[in-house]
């Protein structure tokens, strides 16, 4: 069992939600918690780096469809790097590309928000 | 690809801890039988869409109720029932939802059976006597459903 990871760093206004493992009905709660967190503290300039991700499911996809309308109504974003073939592949089927900005980088995602 | 039918059952409690162990079970039965990854990923998707379901909606996470996932291998024909006996589910009245429309309206759930009909090439869903539901889907060896081309990648 890989299970599921989700650290956070905070660089200057900007927020690196790293996640690692699979995201699923099971730890989608555990991400909402760390979004959640930064909402409350105002800090919502962030970048969900997901390369360690390996796998996603529509409850793990919900998560960041449950938080984007408060956090660019608060002037923030949620900006997607880094995702392997197989999680970009369920963010493509459903759209995602066309709400959610996704970069190659995280360092990418970083430099929009600084731009 | 097996020549005879064959069955694989897994009978497992509702618990979203446990949906890692029914991926794991229907993509290693999906390999075996002959499935490249890219569509064993989305067989095994879609039963997580499914399980997910039940345990949410039919069992509203319930764990002392079980979950059977039943895999049948049939010629080219790979099918997956997942059967409860809890609430059953309006499928039929849930519209695929209009993507676009949905994620300009940022609405909230309800993408799994979206994600299930685009994964697979054929999914029913049966409320039968008894308190008994079943999704039953399909998955084409060869993708010669005529669907698949249709397809994004």
């Amino acid at each position: 069992m890989n299970g599921f990871e989700v650290k956070r760093e905070d660089r200057d206004q900007i927020s690196v939600v790293a996640v690692k493992g699979y995201l699923d009905a099971h730890t989608a709660p555990e991400l909402e918690q760390m979004l959640q967190q930064l909402v409350d503290e105002e800090r919502v300039h962030i970048v969900v780096n997901l390369a360690g991700l390996s796998y996603i499911s529509s409850a793990g996809l919900g998560v960041f469809m449950g938080f984007i309308e408060d956090i660019r109504k608060k002037n923030g974003d949620i900006k997607l790097a880094e995702p392997n073939e197989k999680v970009y592949r369920v963010f493509d089927l459903l759209g995602f590309p066309v709400l959610y900005e996704i970069y190659q980088k995280e360092e990418e995602a970083i430099e929009k928000y600084r731009n | 690809m097996a020549k005879v039918t064959k069955n694989y059952q897994l009978k497992i409690p509702s618990q979203t801890d446990n949906l890692e162990l029914i991926r794991n079970f229907v993509s290693g039965v999906a390999k075996k039988v002959g499935f490249d990854a890219e569509e064993s990923n989305k067989i095994e998707l879609a039963v997580d869409e499914a399980c997910t379901n039940v345990i949410k909606h039919a069992y509203q996470h319930d764990t002392t109720k079980d979950i059977d996932v039943a895999i049948k291998i049939d010629y080219q024909k790979l099918t997956v029932i997942v059967t409860d006996r809890g609430r059953s589910f309006e499928f039929h009245e849930v519209d695929l939802p209009d993507m676009k429309q949905y994620l300009a309206e940022l609405r909230v759930g309800g993408l799994g059976i979206y994600l299930m009909k685009t994964l697979m090439d054929e999914v029913e869903y049966h409320s039968k006597p008894g308190n008994r539901n079943e999704v039953r889907m399909v998955k084409y060896l060869l993708g010669r459903s005529g669907k698949e081309d249709d397809k994004p990648r």
